[in-house]
């Protein structure tokens, strides 16, 4: 049943919120949070490719017959990650660098496909781009925060300001592969602590 | 040797899986059964060797020639969605024992960013034909032992006492980080 636009906003902040409530998207979320910045890149052009493919799918719901829908969804959502990339490419060259090749593989994050295929394929425009909207943000803010808790341990610095004091020994299993599967696992066990209380 | 050393390399040093992050999605997924998890490591190693093959080919003699390769990303999506969509209907005629035993681990694929990953790397890293080859190859059966041995360590949680707000994909991937450190450790092998 779908709700009013700010309920469907909303929902991403926290009941549907990526990749913790949500667990989706995970090769973007551990690869690009060595860092805030990146962390904080990467969640805006998903976000973008989010909304837009979100939009288009919404509209062309009624065109697109059942039996490829998950081929046309892949190339609506194509389409956007292109410009997305040729944009980055133009505009802000180092942080497509740095994210190299996890920019193209947003057409796969199954986040994306899944609000497509759950949400966008049944219900109309303006909400489904709320929708795309609440998730996206709410996939930002979640990498922005692994990326800030990251960097904080791993290189003693949340957005290259430094935090730690001159006489920090960087952590530096954090920035590692091992230190994001730990993060996380550690983060989703702590929401889990919050949901439960918050229930309780 | 040059081969040896890429072969290690994808398989332990840089694995897809734990170290490159790359297809995680089945790899919580699909990895609470053994079965489960050696059926998803044989398609995966099949369809990532078929598809780097097709992209490469594809990129190489299509897009580049053209000045298409700014097309790449949708093209090679298309390219390896069609593919398993072939590979599908191809099994279920042909080796029906085949397809009943991957049949449904074969549309997961093509969501499986490992595959859309190895084809990306690929071209990145220029290889030629049969360092393509290999690099494929070898990271298909980096992903099936670090999934089959994550399933393995998995099924050990059933009797273990886990708290309950970690239960489930919180220890799971605090597992796989403890994992990636043990891979971590044969970084001077090559």
């Amino acid at each position: 049943m779908p709700g009013s636009l700010k309920e469907e906003f909303v929902k991403g902040l926290w009941k549907e919120l990526p990749p913790f409530r949500l667990v989706l998207g995970l090769c973007p979320t551990l690869a690009v949070t060595k860092a805030a910045d990146t962390g904080l890149g990467m969640g805006i052009a998903a976000t973008f490719v989010l909304v837009f493919s979100n939009l288009i799918v919404s509209m062309l719901r009624n065109v697109i017959p059942s039996k490829v829908r998950i081929a046309c969804y892949i190339v609506v959502i194509a389409t956007f990650v292109v410009i997305t990339e040729l944009v980055m490419q133009a505009f802000t060259y180092p942080l497509y660098q740095q994210l190299g090749i996890f920019i193209p593989l947003i057409v796969v994050n199954c986040i994306i496909l899944g609000r497509a295929e759950a949400f966008a394929g049944k219900n109309g425009p303006m909400l489904s781009a709320a929708d795309g909207l609440g998730i996206g943000i709410g996939f930002t803010v979640s990498l922005t925060f692994l990326g800030a808790i990251r960097e904080l341990f791993g290189n003693g610095t949340v957005f290259k300001q430094a935090i730690m004091g001159a006489g920090y020994e960087p952590f530096t299993f954090m920035v590692e592969a091992p230190g994001a599967f730990v993060c996380l696992g550690l983060l989703l066990g702590m929401m889990n602590i919050v949901e439960a209380v918050r229930t309780r | 040797m040059e081969f040896f050393e890429l072969a290690i390399s994808a398989i332990f040093i840089s694995n897809i899986l734990l170290i490159q992050y790359l297809g995680n999605c089945p790899f919580l997924g699909v990895s609470k059964k053994m079965d489960t998890a050696v059926g998803m490591s044989g398609a995966v190693i099949f369809v990532m060797t078929l598809a780097a093959i097709v992209t490469y080919l594809v990129h190489h003699h299509v897009l580049v020639p053209y000045k298409l390769a700014y097309l790449q990303t949708i093209v090679f999506i298309l390219v390896i969605a069609s593919l398993v969509q072939f590979i599908e209907m191809f099994l279920k005629k042909t080796i029906p024992p085949l397809y009943r035993s991957l049949g449904i681990f074969l549309p997961l694929i093509t969501t499986n960013c490992a595959v859309m990953g190895v084809a990306l790397i690929n071209i990145k890293k220029e290889y030629d034909f049969i360092q393509m080859l290999v690099f494929s190859i070898t990271s298909g059966i980096g992903f099936s032992i670090a999934l089959i041995l994550f399933a393995g360590i998995r099924e050990k949680f059933e009797t273990a006492r886990i708290p309950v707000s970690y239960q489930g994909t919180a220890i799971g991937l605090v597992t796989a980080g403890l994992m990636a450190l043990a891979f971590f450790g044969v970084k001077g092998l090559v």
